[in-house]
């Protein structure tokens, strides 16, 4: 079967090189909003699917690009494995190669890292139906340039995914998630301090209303040996007066933060649109209020403040306003996510030029490099 | 010995040093610029001393605008640049060019920042890997990746190589501990690559400059993360007398969810010429050592020994003995820290692979290598990183009779094409550089290395930058599959070749 999907693919991509158009990778389309629109011919990845190897014992997996994300996922959690950087779904029908290819994680990716660290090889389609495999199923290899680690992200705009290797955890030993009430300033001092100690500190959400000075709701998850799980808990009750959450409504927390499924996420105004700015560490509480008259929305503060979600205006104003505070921080800021309310029709990075003109001469050529014909340029990446 | 292109006429080498010499002099300081051969032999070779070559001149920049303009003008000269740290690579990724320049980045040595709140530093590439975690160690802090050079190398050596180290199984590579890297291209241009957010707007660009060896860009500023130092660690020392047991003690250890600090194996030969060195008290009964760490808070340590401890006993170890003190713990260490002064003492030479392979089959490898001793008639010691399946033969041979070195150089290219054909990798962490290039053969195929082509000719149109390292040519490949046919047979022949 997969023999005849490759020549398929080939055909494809060579047609459509061939004949000059764009072709868009298309997984479950669960994450068909993110990235630039585009109307291309949709080249399904769907029907390559299935587990090609997986040996829990080598802290890695092997699976075809159309695999179904939740069925990597209960193959790891049997074995009491899991992908440690939490990739969200938004939706049941996301693939293994759709979240590669978003390049997106979760909570855990404070503490564990980005889906790219865990890439480590990748067999891919170029823009000439070339099969080609990159970097391997090991944990180092240092053998060519690691052409794997340039895909997580890119949006199928670089070349197909047919297969991916990614490194596995074990499923921690203990955890715990605990909750108080503190200030944005207040969670965000705690929370670089405690990450400079030695502390099983896996996650972080600190979720305030649009009241600038009103105190949010800081939620921490703690993950490691029971041991050292147990002696922070102590410790954060008692320094910040925290109580533990039931571990089923603690996972489905996360869960819900991951997906974008809290109630904070869906209270949104009609003409609102999703902002996030990634930040360095240090930067302080935004005050969004300002950015906006009027918008009394949720933030919501991930991975210790360097990952921020606010809803606001959608206007053009706005927009210049958000970017320029992520950038005065040393961040970037994009509109992630429009309303189903088709006001604003476009994702737009809002950093101001990602590369210099230098490395945007080498970012042009990286992609001739993949795709001399441009079959994979949709423009979804901006 | 590796092949090189026939030396040009040595009058127009001359005319071609003068003229590079003068070019550079003006922009760099009195000593900043090399090119007698009494004070550029120090620069022939890197740590693989086996392969050596006389470049045209050294130049020693002491910032980034040097950096830039050296690049700039040799650029404009059409002379290649081969980018060197502390020298301290095993895999002559840092040999020079005989018509080329050596760009020395060792005086770019400051500590730029440290932040403690953020955990971050900012450090210039000639600050060496260790130099950073003693900066930081007062705050609690140190930098997590610790290849064995660690008091050597440096940093900008470490990105281009993808540093690991013994205990990256659990705190990852150079990767996955540096945040941003500025650099120069060969155009001269300045660039950075990464960012302080955890993220970077549009395409990630750090992982492709990370392990390019010197052939993207030459690093001058390196951000890197810092993580909060361990309080305590422990070790269990286990011997196995069998290398099956051995080696799916280390596979039981991972499946049983465990992810050890540092995970290393030596064999019964290691042992006896390390414990000959270090009396560390080592079974010297036992075909293989397994030292298997433990970091973190006491109670986590504790628990941690615990099921260690347990997994190890019913994988049919047979001994134990944990580390009651840190005296203990770095005598036990000692023999796999010193397992390479211990090889130069009971051999001329020694030649140490890097292949990587899946853990389960760690045991077959090591076999397969015994069966090469008998075939090459040269011993070999294996002390690895048995947690991340990265082995690191090490050959000994007499480097003063030209047939030990052949036999040791066909002997090690064996061993790298049995980790590929065990679905592994020619290079671990040392890099391809000159030594592995035509490995690099056996790994890819034709397209795959057309598109490391494409990828070096997007960062170096003019393929100026250390050219002749990692990335072997469609012709160096087809001269090379010529010589490895023997008996009119190709080594595997399932790899597609043209």
């Amino acid at each position: 079967m997969s023999d005849v999907q490759i020549h398929e693919f080939r055909d494809q991509i060579q047609n459509a090189a061939a004949s000059k158009s764009v072709l868009s990778i298309h997984g479950g389309g669960s994450k068909a909003w993110y990235g630039n629109p585009n109307a291309h011919s949709k080249l399904l990845t769907e029907g390559f699917h299935g587990i090609v190897d997986y040996q829990p014992e080598e802290l890695v997996i092997t699976a075809r690009a159309g695999t179904p994300l939740a069925t990597i996922e209960a193959a790891l959690a049997e074995k009491n494995q899991m992908l440690a950087f939490e990739p969200p779904h938004f939706g049941a029908q996301a693939t293994f190669g759709g979240a590669i290819g978003a390049g997106l994680a979760g909570p855990g990716r404070i503490s564990a890292g980005n889906l790219r660290d865990y890439v480590l090889g990748t067999r891919l389609m170029d823009g000439q139906g070339h099969d080609l495999s990159f970097g391997g199923k090991v944990m180092k290899n240092v053998a060519g340039y690691d052409v794997s680690r340039l895909l997580p992200g890119s949006l199928g705009t670089f070349a197909l995914i047919l297969e991916a290797s990614v490194k596995v955890l074990p499923k921690p030993a203990g955890t715990a998630s605990l909750r108080c009430f503190i200030s944005e300033a207040g969670a965000l001092k705690v929370l670089n301090e405690w990450a400079g100690q030695p502390l099983p500190l896996s996650a972080s959400a600190w979720i305030g209303s649009g009241d600038a000075n009103a105190d949010g709701e800081l939620t921490i998850r703690l993950a490691g040996a029971v041991a050292a799980v147990q002696s922070a808990t102590v410790l954060m009750k008692s320094t910040l007066g925290a109580t533990e959450l039931d571990p089923e409504i603690a996972n489905s927390f996360w869960r819900d933060l991951r997906e974008h499924e809290l109630d904070c996420f869906h209270d949104v105004g009609a003409s609102d649109v999703l902002y996030r700015l990634a930040l360095p560490a240090a930067c302080p509480a935004i005050d969004f209020s300002k950015l906006a008259s009027g918008s009394a929305q949720h933030r919501i503060l991930e991975w210790h403040g360097q990952q921020r979600w606010w809803h606001g205006p959608a206007d053009a104003s706005t927009q210049a306003k958000v970017k320029a505070k992520a950038i005065e921080h040393g961040g970037h800021a994009s509109c992630f996510r429009v309303g189903n309310n088709g006001v604003v029709q476009r994702f737009t990075l809002l950093s101001d030029q990602a590369h210099s003109a230098a490395l945007t001469a080498v970012q042009t050529q990286l992609r001739k490099a993949f795709d001399p014909s441009g079959v994979f340029a949709t423009g979804r990446l901006p | 010995m590796n092949t090189v292109a026939p030396p040009p006429d040595l009058l127009q080498i001359k005319a071609l040093q003068a003229k590079l010499v003068s070019a550079l002099r003006p922009i760099l300081a009195e000593d900043g610029l090399l090119w007698e051969p009494e004070d550029t032999i120090p620069y022939e070779c890197d740590g693989l001393a086996a392969y050596r070559r006389m470049p045209l001149a050294v130049a020693l920049p002491e910032n980034e605008a040097q950096v830039s303009r050296i690049l700039q003008i040799c650029h404009t000269m059409n002379v290649p640049v081969v980018p060197r740290g502390a020298g301290t690579g095993l895999s002559g990724g840092a040999m020079p060019i005989s018509q080329g320049l050596v760009l020395s980045l060792a005086k770019l040595k400051k500590i730029v920042d440290i932040n403690p709140f953020t955990r971050t530093a900012v450090v210039q590439p000639g600050v060496r890997n260790l130099a950073i975690s003693e900066a930081v160690a007062h705050l609690g802090l140190y930098y997590a990746p610790d290849p064995s050079s660690q008091i050597a190398c440096s940093i900008g050596g470490n990105v281009n190589e993808n540093s690991g180290g013994v205990h990256c199984l659990k705190y990852g590579l150079t990767l996955h501990n540096v945040l941003r890297v500025r650099g120069v291209l060969m155009s001269g241009e300045i660039v950075e690559f990464g960012s302080l957010a955890p993220d970077a707007p549009g395409l990630d660009l750090l992982a492709i400059v990370m392990g390019s060896e010197g052939m993207l860009a030459a690093v001058t500023e390196v951000t890197v993360k810092l993580v909060p130092k361990p309080k305590l660690a422990q070790v269990i020392m286990a011997s196995f007398d069998d290398i099956e047991k051995g080696g799916n003690a280390v596979a039981a250890i991972i499946a049983a969810g465990i992810i050890p600090a540092g995970l290393e194996m030596m064999d019964k030969a290691t042992t006896h010429a390390v414990e000959e060195f270090v009396h560390a008290g080592y079974d010297l009964d036992a075909v293989a050592i397994l030292l298997c760490e433990s970091d973190g808070t006491p109670e986590e340590v504790a628990e941690e020994i615990g099921r260690m401890t347990a997994v190890l006993e019913k994988a049919g170890a047979s001994g134990i003995r944990i580390s009651k003190n840190e005296t203990e713990r770095l005598t036990f260490w000692s023999g796999r820290k010193n397992a390479f002064p211990a090889a130069g003492r009971i051999a001329a030479d020694y030649y140490c692979m890097d292949g990587t392979i899946p853990r389960r089959h760690i045991a077959t490898l090591l076999r397969r290598i015994h069966e090469m001793e008998k075939k090459y008639r040269l011993g070999c010691l294996n002390v690895f990183h048995a947690g991340d399946g990265n082995m690191h033969p090490l050959i000994l041979f007499n480097g003063a009779d030209p047939d030990e070195w052949h036999r040791a150089e066909e002997f090690g290219t064996d061993i790298l094409e049995a980790c590929v054909e065990l679905g592994g990798t020619i290079t671990g962490e040392h890099g391809v550089g000159i030594e592995k290039i035509n490995s690099m053969c056996v790994q890819f195929g034709e397209h795959e290395r057309e598109l490391f082509w494409g990828v070096k000719r997007a960062f170096d149109p003019a393929q100026l930058l250390n050219p002749d390292k990692a990335i072997p040519t469609l012709s160096r490949c087809a001269e090379y599959g010529r010589m490895r046919i023997s008996g009119g047979k190709l080594p595997h022949p399932e790899l597609e070749r043209f």
